[in-house]
This record gives C-alpha cells, sequence and structure tokens, in this order.
C-alpha cells in the first residue's frame, strides 16, 4: 500500500487573524499542512525555517510592503507565491507580478478559486514534465508538432499568434500581466505597447474561442493580465 | 419747538456711552490753574506720589520742574520715561516718547502742560491729541493747564490780558477729564512771583509782567473757579440724566451760528458754544455759501473756523443760497433751532452800515418765534472788509471789456437806426435792454451792473433830447429813464443770480451723479479688487489725485500692499500711518492732526460694523479741501466701505452656506450607509446563527439556503465597501486614471461575467459596433462604471425587461450606452440625476444612491461625460461618452 503523499506544507503570512484563520480552515480542507506568520519579518524567517511547498502573501501587512517581502525571498527561493489583495489595488498586483509572484487573489475571494490557483502555481514551479500537450476541452496544443487544433479542426495561427499561445500554454492556468507578456513575445522595447496585446488577443480569441466575444479559454484579469484557463 | 421735559434718549444714549467709554479709558486729570506759577506740576506730583503709595504704577510721562527745588525733590522714587529727542532745523528737541509710555503700560502716567504743542515731525501736532492716545489705551493720566489755554475762555482772556494766546486746548478734551483747581489769591502769586518762583521765559519778560497785574489775575482766577464750577454741574447733570431723575431740565433748545470766513466768526463760535454749555444745549454752525468766490486765504479761515465749531462740538452744516438769511432760516426751521446767533461788527463803513442794518432787519422779521442773539465783534479782529464789489480776478477784466465793448456796438446800432429811419429814442431803449439782458446770460453779476449802468447813460446821453447832455428834458424821458435804470439793473442781477443759482445747482448734481455712478460700478463688483479698482478710479478722477487702497490680511492686520489697482506704492513710513489709521477708526496724513507731515491723506474705511481697511489719497493741492469736497470724499469712502463690507459679508453667508449644505450632506450619508449596512449584515449573523442551530444544520436544503443567504449578504456588503471607497475617492480628486488602450468588447463581457448572478433575472443584449477601434480608458474604472449602470438597470427595471448594452464610434467619440425598459426616470430629475445621494421621486428605496455619482467621477477622471435620457419607447438610457483617439500604427508581421 502506497504511503500517503506528505502533504504539502502552504505558509501564510497575513497580519490579519481572521484571515489567517479562514484560510487554515480552508487550506487543512485542501489536505495541505498549514504553517502562519502574522508579519513580513516574521514570514521570512518561517519560510527559511519551514522550507513551505508554496506561500500565501498579504499584500497588505504592516510592516514591509509585501512587493519587498516578495524580492527577498525571491533572492533564495523559487517558492511559488500567491499574494491576496484587494479591489482597486491593480498596480500593488502588477508590481508583485512582476517581481516574482506567481499569482495574485482579490479579497474576498471563494476557497476553490484558493486552492486552485495554488495547484497551478506549484505545478509550474516543480520542472517541467515535458508537458508537450495541452487539452482544454475545445481547446488541443502541441508544441512539439506546433499544432493547433480548436474541437478537432486545425486552426491555422500567425508566428505572432503562435508565440502568444505558446507562452499562455507554458503558464497555463497562472496569470500573466500585460508586461510579462509584451516582453516575452514582442521584446522589451515593446512592454508599453498594449495596443498591440488587445489586437492580438482578439484576434486569438477570434481564431479559438467557442464564442469569441465572451471568452472561456483566454480570460482578461481586469487592470492585470490575461490568463489560459485549465480545466 | 420745545422738547418734552423728560428725558431725552438720545441724550440718554450718548450719557451712558460716554459714562462706558469712560470706563474703558483712561481717566484724566486736570490740574487746571488761572497762571504759571500756582503750583499745578507741584499739587500734580504730590498726588502722583500718593498714588504710588498705594500701590499704584505711576511713571512720568514728561514733565518740567524749571529747575525748581522743591518740585525736583517730589521726582524722586517716580521713574521717568526718557524723552525722544529730536532735531528741527539745528535746534534740538525733546518731546514726550508716546510709544515708551505705551509699550510701558503704566496704570498712571504725568504729563504736564496739556496745551503745549510738540515739536514737528512728531505724530501729532497737540500734547493733548497724544494724551488721548494714552487715554484710549486705557492708561490714566495726571496732567496741568493754565485757564488761559482753553479754547472757549482764550478770546476772554486776551481781552482781558491784552496778550495773545497762541496755544489752547478744545474744551471737549476737558468734558473728559476731573479737574482739580489749584487756588491761590493773586497777592499770594505776585509775592512768589517776586521771589523767583515762577517759571518765566527770559524773552517773554516783560510781558509776564504786564500779565501778573491784579486785575489780570483776579479774573483769570474767577474765570478758573467759574470753569471748575461749570464742570462738576456737568458732571451732575449726567448723573441725573443716567439716573433718570428729574432735575430742572432745561427745555430743548438748539442754537445755531452763522460761520464765515471772518476771523469774528471764530469769537462768533465760541460764544455760542458757551451760550450752549450755559442752557445746556445743542448747537449748529452753518456756512451759507453763495456765488461769491473765496480767496485762498478766506478758505483756509474758514475751513479753520468750521473745524474749530466742529472741536467746540457742533454740528456742522453747508447749506448753498445765495441769500444768506434765506439759506439761515431755511436751515434754522429745518433743524427746530431755537436760537440763532449773528454778529455785529465794531466798526462800520457806510455801506456796511447800510447792509447790516437790512440784514437784522431782515433776520427779525423772518425769524418768526427763534431768538436772535447779536453779539458785538471786536475792535481789534475785522480785517479790513473788502467791498462788495471786488475785482474777482485777472480774467474778469477781459469780460468788463467786452461787455463794454457790446454796449458801445449797441450804441453805435442805435445812433445808425437813429439817424436813418423814423425810429425814436424811446424804442432804442430796448435795443439796449436787450443787450443787457443777453449780457447777463454770459457775464457775471460785476459786467451786468455795470454795462447796465453804461447803457442807461449812454441811451441818455446819446439819444435822448437833448443829444450829447445828460440833461433830460421832459419829465416822461426823465421817468423813462429812471425806470429804464431800475429794470436794467434789476434784470441783470436777476439773471446773474439765476445763472449762478443754476451753476451751483449742477454742482450739486455733479456731486451726486460721482456718488451714483460709483454706486452703480460698486453694484456689479464682486471681488473685492474689483471693488478696490472702481474706488481708485473715481477718487483718482474726481480729486486728481494718485489712490492706493489697503485692506486687512486674513490674520486681521493692514496688509501693506496697496490692492491691484492702486496707483501709488506705500512706503514702510507711510504703512505706519495707515495702520495707525485703521486701528483708530481716524483720518490721518496732509491736512488733518494726526500725522500732517505724511505724503498722503489716509482715511478709515468706516462702517458701524468696523474698519473694513485704509484708502491713502495723495492730494495734488497745496491747500486742504473745501467743505464741499470734503463731504465728497467722505461720502465716496463711506460708499465703498459699505460694498466691502457688504462683499465681506456675502463670502461668510457663502462659507455658512456651505457648511450648511455639507452637513445636509454627510446627514443623508449616514442614513442611508447606516440602512445599507445594517441590512446584509443582520442577514449574515441570523443564517450564521440558524446554521448553528443543529435542527437547522440536519437538513441541507435549509444549511444551503442560509449559506446562499450569507453569501449574498456578503457580497452586497463588499459592494457597499467598495462604493463608499470609490465615491470617497471622486470627492477627494484621487481618481487617477491609468489610460491604456482597451478592447471595449472585452470591457462589457469581463463586466457582464462579473454581475451574472444580478443580471439573471433580466435579459440581456450586447451590440458592439464592428468599426469600433480600441478605446483609450482605464479599464478597472469603466468596469465599476458600467458595473453601476447594469446594477442600476437591473434593479429598477421588472425582471424579465430587455437591457441592452451597445457600443458605437461617433465623431471623435466613443458612446457606450446602458438601456432599459423599465419606467424611466422622471423628467425633472433628469439634470439632477447624476447628484450624490440623489434618488428620483418614485424610485424603488434601497441602495445609496451613490451608483451615478461615481459613473460621472469615474468617467469624468478620463475626460469623458455622461448623460441620461428617457427613450422614445419607454425606458431609460444612460450613456458614457469618451474621447476617440488615433490608435498607434503598428507594424505589420510577416505571415
Amino acid at each position: 500500500m502506497n504511503p500517503e503523499p506528505p502533504s504539502q506544507v502552504v505558509l501564510v503570512i497575513d497580519d490579519e487573524i481572521q484571515i489567517r484563520r479562514l484560510l487554515r480552515i480552508s487550506l487543512e480542507a485542501g489536505g495541505y499542512r498549514v504553517f502562519e506568520a502574522a508579519s513580513g519579518a516574521d514570514g521570512l524567517a518561517e519560510a527559511a525555517q519551514r522550507r513551505p511547498d508554496i506561500v500565501v502573501l498579504d499584500l497588505g501587512l504592516p510592516d514591509m510592503d509585501g512587493v519587498s517581502v516578495l524580492k527577498r525571498l525571491r533572492e533564495w527561493s523559487n517558492v511559488p507565491v500567491v499574494v491576496l489583495s484587494v479591489r482597486d489595488r491593480e498596480d500593488d498586483k502588477i508590481a508583485a507580478l512582476d517581481n516574482g509572484a506567481d499569482d495574485y487573489l482579490t479579497k474576498p475571494f471563494s476557497t476553490g478559486e484558493l486552492l486552485a490557483r495554488l495547484r497551478v502555481a506549484q505545478r509550474h514551479a516543480r520542472p517541467p514534465l515535458d508537458e508537450a500537450v495541452f487539452k482544454n476541452e475545445h481547446l488541443e496544443v502541441d508544441l512539439t508538432s506546433r499544432t493547433v487544433k480548436v474541437s478537432g479542426k486545425q486552426v491555422k495561427l500567425t508566428a505572432t499568434e503562435y508565440a502568444l499561445l505558446q507562452l499562455f500554454v507554458r503558464h497555463a492556468g497562472k496569470v500573466l500581466t500585460h508586461r510579462q507578456i509584451l516582453k516575452e513575445v514582442w521584446g522589451p522595447n515593446y512592454v508599453e505597447q498594449t495596443h498591440y496585446l488587445r489586437v492580438y488577443m482578439t484576434h486569438l480569441r477570434e481564431k479559438l474561442e467557442q464564442n469569441p466575444s465572451a471568452p472561456e479559454l483566454l480570460v482578461t484579469e481586469s487592470g492585470v493580465g490575461y490568463r489560459l484557463m485549465v480545466k | 419747538m420745545n422738547d418734552d421735559v423728560r428725558a431725552d434718549p438720545d441724550k440718554l444714549l450718548e450719557a451712558i456711552q460716554r459714562q462706558e467709554t469712560q470706563q474703558k479709558r483712561g481717566k484724566l486729570k486736570i490740574f487746571l490753574g488761572m497762571a504759571a506759577g500756582v503750583g499745578k506740576t507741584y499739587a500734580m506730583l504730590e498726588a502722583a506720589r500718593k498714588q504710588q503709595s498705594l500701590g499704584v504704577d505711576v511713571v512720568i510721562g514728561y514733565v518740567e520742574t524749571h529747575g525748581r527745588k522743591e518740585t525736583d525733590a517730589l521726582l524722586v522714587g517716580l521713574p521717568v520715561i526718557p524723552r525722544k529727542v529730536s532735531e528741527y532745523r539745528g535746534v534740538t528737541l525733546s518731546e514726550m516718547d508716546v510709544d515708551a509710555v505705551l509699550a510701558r503700560k503704566p496704570k498712571l502716567a504725568l504729563v504736564d502742560e496739556l496745551a503745549h504743542t510738540n515739536a514737528p515731525g512728531s505724530r501729532h501736532p497737540k500734547r493733548y491729541q497724544d494724551i488721548l492716545e494714552l487715554l484710549d489705551a486705557g492708561i490714566d493720566v495726571y496732567t496741568s493747564l493754565n485757564v488761559q489755554h482753553v479754547e472757549s475762555r482764550a478770546h476772554t482772556v486776551e481781552e482781558i490780558t491784552g496778550s495773545s494766546i497762541h496755544e489752547t486746548v478744545p474744551d471737549s478734551v476737558l468734558d473728559l477729564a476731573e479737574i482739580e483747581l489749584i487756588d491761590i489769591a493773586p497777592d499770594d502769586l505776585m509775592r512768589r512771583l517776586d521771589e523767583g518762583k515762577v517759571y518765566m521765559p527770559d524773552r517773554a519778560a516783560v510781558a509776564m509782567v504786564n500779565f501778573f497785574r491784579e486785575g489780570n489775575l483776579t479774573a483769570l482766577r474767577e474765570m478758573a473757579l467759574r470753569l471748575a464750577a461749570e464742570r462738576v454741574g456737568q458732571d451732575v447733570r449726567d448723573y441725573m440724566q443716567v439716573m433718570q431723575i428729574q432735575g430742572p431740565w432745561k427745555t430743548g433748545h438748539r442754537l445755531l451760528v452763522a460761520v464765515s470766513p471772518s476771523p469774528f466768526s471764530a469769537q462768533m463760535v465760541r460764544w455760542t458754544r458757551r451760550l450752549a454749555d450755559s442752557l445746556d444745549a445743542r448747537w449748529m454752525a452753518v456756512h451759507v455759501e453763495s456765488s461769491r468766490a473765496y480767496s485762498e486765504e478766506e478758505q483756509g479761515r474758514l475751513t479753520k473756523n468750521l473745524a474749530l465749531a466742529r472741536e467746540l462740538g457742533a454740528e456742522v452744516i453747508a447749506t448753498v443760497d445765495e441769500n444768506l438769511i434765506r439759506g439761515i432760516m431755511r436751515v434754522a426751521r429745518q433743524q427746530n433751532v431755537t436760537q440763532i446767533v449773528v454778529g455785529k461788527p465794531a466798526r462800520e463803513g457806510v455801506w456796511k452800515f447800510f447792509r447790516r442794518g437790512w440784514i437784522m432787519r431782515r433776520l427779525v422779521e423772518e425769524s418768526g418765534d427763534i431768538d436772535i442773539h447779536i453779539v458785538r465783534a471786536d475792535k481789534t479782529e475785522e480785517p479790513k472788509a473788502p467791498p462788495v464789489f471786488r475785482v474777482p480776478s485777472q480774467v474778469a477784466w477781459k469780460t468788463y471789456a467786452i461787455s463794454i465793448g457790446i454796449i458801445i456796438g449797441v450804441t453805435l446800432v442805435n445812433a445808425a437806426l437813429n439817424a436813418s429811419t423814423s425810429i425814436g429814442y424811446r424804442a432804442l431803449a430796448l435795443n439796449f435792454l436787450l443787450a443787457v439782458v443777453v449780457l447777463a446770460l454770459f457775464v457775471g453779476r460785476g459786467p451786468v451792473l455795470v454795462c447796465a449802468a453804461l447803457s442807461a447813460l449812454c441811451w441818455n446821453f446819446f439819444f435822448v433830447p437833448p443829444k450829447f447832455k445828460f440833461y433830460i428834458a421832459s419829465l416822461d424821458d426823465a421817468m423813462m429813464f429812471g425806470m429804464y435804470f431800475v429794470v436794467a439793473v434789476v434784470m441783470g442781477e436777476l439773471i446773474a443770480r439765476f445763472r449762478t443759482q443754476e451753476k451751483a445747482e449742477r454742482r450739486r448734481e455733479e456731486r451726486t451723479t460721482a456718488l451714483y455712478l460709483l454706486t452703480r460700478e460698486l453694484a456689479d463688483a464682486v471681488t473685492l479688487d474689483q471693488i478696490s479698482q472702481i474706488v481708485v478710479k473715481h477718487v483718482a478722477d474726481l480729486f486728481q489725485s494718485e489712490v492706493a487702497v489697503l485692506l486687512p490680511e486674513a490674520d486681521g492686520k493692514l496688509s501693506s500692499r496697496p490692492r491691484p489697482g492702486s496707483t501709488f506704492n506705500v512706503s514702510a513710513k507711510e504703512y505706519g500711518v495707515a495702520t495707525w489709521v485703521f486701528e483708530h477708526n481716524q483720518p490721518a496724513g496732509q491736512f488733518t492732526d494726526n500725522l500732517p507731515s505724511s505724503e498722503a491723506l489716509y482715511l478709515p474705511l468706516a462702517t458701524p460694523g468696523g474698519v473694513m481697511g485704509v484708502i491713502g489719497v495723495k492730494l495734488p493741492h497745496a491747500s486742504p479741501l473745501t467743505v464741499e469736497q470734503n463731504n465728497l470724499l467722505e461720502a465716496l469712502v463711506r460708499q465703498a466701505a459699505l460694498v466691502i463690507d457688504r462683499t465681506r459679508l456675502h463670502e461668510a453667508a457663502q462659507q455658512s452656506n456651505l457648511a450648511a449644505e455639507s452637513e445636509r450632506l454627510s446627514r443623508t450619508l449616514l442614513d442611508s450607509i447606516s440602512h445599507e449596512m445594517r441590512t446584509p449584515i443582520a442577514a449574515i449573523a441570523s443564517a450564521a446563527s440558524g446554521l448553528s442551530d443543529a435542527g437547522v444544520s440536519a437538513k441541507p436544503q435549509v444549511t444551503q439556503a442560509l449559506l446562499g443567504e450569507i453569501k449574498e449578504a456578503g457580497a452586497r456588503l463588499n459592494r457597499l465597501v467598495g462604493n463608499l471607497l470609490d465615491i470617497a475617492r471622486v470627492e477627494s480628486g484621487h481618481v487617477k486614471p491609468n489610460l491604456d488602450w482597451c478592447d471595449v468588447g472585452d470591457l462589457i463581457n469581463v463586466t457582464v461575467k462579473g454581475i451574472a448572478r444580478e443580471l439573471a433575472r433580466h435579459k440581456l443584449e450586447v451590440v458592439i459596433s464592428p468599426e469600433l477601434p480600441l478605446v483609450r480608458m482605464d479599464f478597472v474604472l469603466m468596469e465599476q462604471a458600467l458595473t453601476n449602470l447594469l446594477l442600476n438597470a437591473a434593479f429598477h427595471t421588472p425582471p424579465g425587461t430587455l437591457i441592452q448594452v451597445s457600443a458605437n464610434p461617433g465623431d471623435g467619440e466613443f458612446a457606450l450606452t446602458v438601456a432599459d425598459k423599465g419606467p424611466g426616470i422622471p423628467p425633472e430629475s433628469l439634470p439632477k440625476i447624476f447628484e450624490k445621494f440623489y434618488r428620483a421621486p418614485g424610485a424603488k428605496t434601497g441602495g445609496t444612491g451613490l451608483g451615478l455619482s461615481i459613473v460621472k467621477g469615474f468617467v469624468e477622471a478620463q475626460n469623458g461625460r455622461v448623460e441620461a435620457a428617457n427613450r422614445p419607447g419607454g425606458g431609460a438610457a444612460f450613456t458614457i461618452i469618451l474621447p476617440l483617439a488615433e490608435a498607434p500604427a503598428m507594424a505589420g508581421e510577416a505571415a
């Protein structure tokens, strides 16, 4: 009989005790072992000590600003980090994502969303298991052969469109900021040229979505970026 | 004309106010003596030492002992404020340092010689004015005074002693003071003089000896005693007035004295003051201005006489009338005067005798039941009275010449007519008469009368038989000549008088017009800058001078920078003068008693509510303004002050309106927020408590339902908090849009997904124009705005109805519209619908009323606008309009 795989360890860094309590309940129900820290400094210490598999970091910490915690953490660890923020703090979220966070959640969030994002983040943290094929409902992408099929039918994409899709597939399930996308697909000189992104997203949606005006695959993350949904 | 024998409320108020100001002001005690050397300074110092021993803080402001040992001895122990030393034309002068005394703030200050004139360059020309300032500051003052220096007595003293009095103190100052009489017998004083105990400046030695004669001293002593007694009487009367004691009130007399430039007027004014005092009556000084112009010297004397009257407590009235008697009587009737004071000159030339007699008789006849006092003039005073027909000025010569020339011309014409036609000599007289009448329309009185006479003589000489002789043959002709003469003179006189009346009327009208124009322009002025510009313009124009307006800053102190529009800059020294005016609410500067060596005249802009500011006028003339000019200036300044006050009050009213409005809004906010918040909280609390109940948690349906309620309540609370934060951002101006190229379809999609549950009961239709390019907007703000519009539509329309979202490009703009098929917006609400907390009457209750104002705030922060309208087929349509810009070109790619 296979022993139960050891539980994943999650470190929750949040100054609000109510949030920590709630997260503990949800995460333990999801099978995680939970450690808590109430401040940025404590969080960094715990991270060094406990070596968690994933970190949930609140951006509204009292002692250190969330992005600084992230930067310090990233100096010596690649542990996946999901940040928590509130509405109207898009700039904070973008800064966090650009500085090494893997994903974000806007309070109030549902438990399901939380667990889903954690799973995605962890999956991308492990060394890629040669996932050359991406499948999601109607979309199938084969990275080795560079073929894209929608509902079984092959679809022709331009080089840029493919590069864009490829980026999303490689980060399937994770949010990508506009800057990140522009930098990866068009190059560092294009990070301000959002209109390129908009136009190509529209093209991509036209070609890949069942209902381009109500996209289910390539989803807009309001004010932050885009996300390729996984099942 | 007699007032009732009861307390006159005006007088009562005056007396009470007097008492009140007396209490706040310092108290003045005057040590009064009949002459120098009676021991006033000595007594003053003694009294001060006594006060000091009682613990009062006493200082010496200015005391002159003249080296007398006994007096010097009393100085020991009393702190002395060092005098202010100044140099004037090489002579070192020392005066009391008023500022030092004010700064020292003693309880009691000793200042000798109340009547002293200060050195030029001092703050005030006279020491008594310095003392008034000390009193205003609450410092008590002891001072000394000789009876000869009292204004109303000065003239009498001059008469008695024969020496002229140069320095006087107005009676109004004595009215404020407690008088302590220092009395010694004349014999004693003369003995002291012999002993050398009386100070005498060497030059005046001879005059002084003359002065110190027994007869003089006795008379002076009596005057001093009487003065002191009168003062006591006044105190008693005041007391009786305040206590409402029915004393032996004199019936309410009112006195009137006619004032002219004659120096005799000054005497009469003083005499009237004494009469008014003894009758306890009000009195006024009246100047009747006629067409006769005054020389500058006369003007100066007139102003001084009127100023004297004012100082002595009279009300000064100026009026215009050709006829002196008529003018006086008019004013007398208007003001309910009971007694008129006129003067009769001592020396009378023949002509003056006639005039005077005539005036007297007229006056007595016209006066009806008004008493007339005829006061004798002093022989030495009256200067040589100028003859009635004065030669006015150089230019007038020309007028005379021209007029005479015209008469000569007419004579020649007449001669021609006489010679060539059958027109008789009698008819020609009418030509002359016509000429005189026409002349009267253009020239002054003098030339007209000359011509009238000349024309009569010409007619006589050249035309009336026998010709070329002044002798008249027939009786008819003689009578005609006589009548002609009379008629010509009378006509000329009447027309000339009429013209001067008209001129005077026009002058008065000009004055009224000036005031009217100023008032009219000021009525339109809104800001203080506008007001000061208008005032400066008018005053500068009318008085040909430079004007500056100074208004106080927020801290209450006068600004040192003149308001825009002012034509001269106020130097630091002048600023001190202006500040003084501001604080004391009295004019200062040129031609006033306060700081007369300033560059300009500074007037306070005063209203009953206080001093609004200061206006400085740099008068170009070397001599002071006439009475009329002064009145005009005062009226303009008063008007300006009122308007400034009005502006100030208006601003204050607006502030208080704003405060009231914001008060109302915060109350509304609290009410609606508290309701909106409590409802979901109540739902959560009760659902949660339900879930913890064992009986409920056993039923999964109930559990699910309660959980649903909690979720919904949570979402609602979240939205409410979001709205509050949004509106706070909008209100505080913290909405900084992150403008970027966005896809409108994406926006609509994301928004709709976000409120899918709330929109579930409605049909939603989205129409996006295919030509719609990328739009520059803040995605997050627009998402919130669109959310609010959709939620509004869903909330206010019946379930099942259609909600349409459409996006269309326009001319440089892009329109995003949310239209519903609900009840629509009541027309009267349309303009107000985007206001905070506004609820259309009849709308469903619920929500905070903030949604639309958030939409407006967010859209306007992106340089857009919002519109609301009713749809023709029913329902409401809300449109967001944003500017459409050209998207930058994109590089094509290799396919």
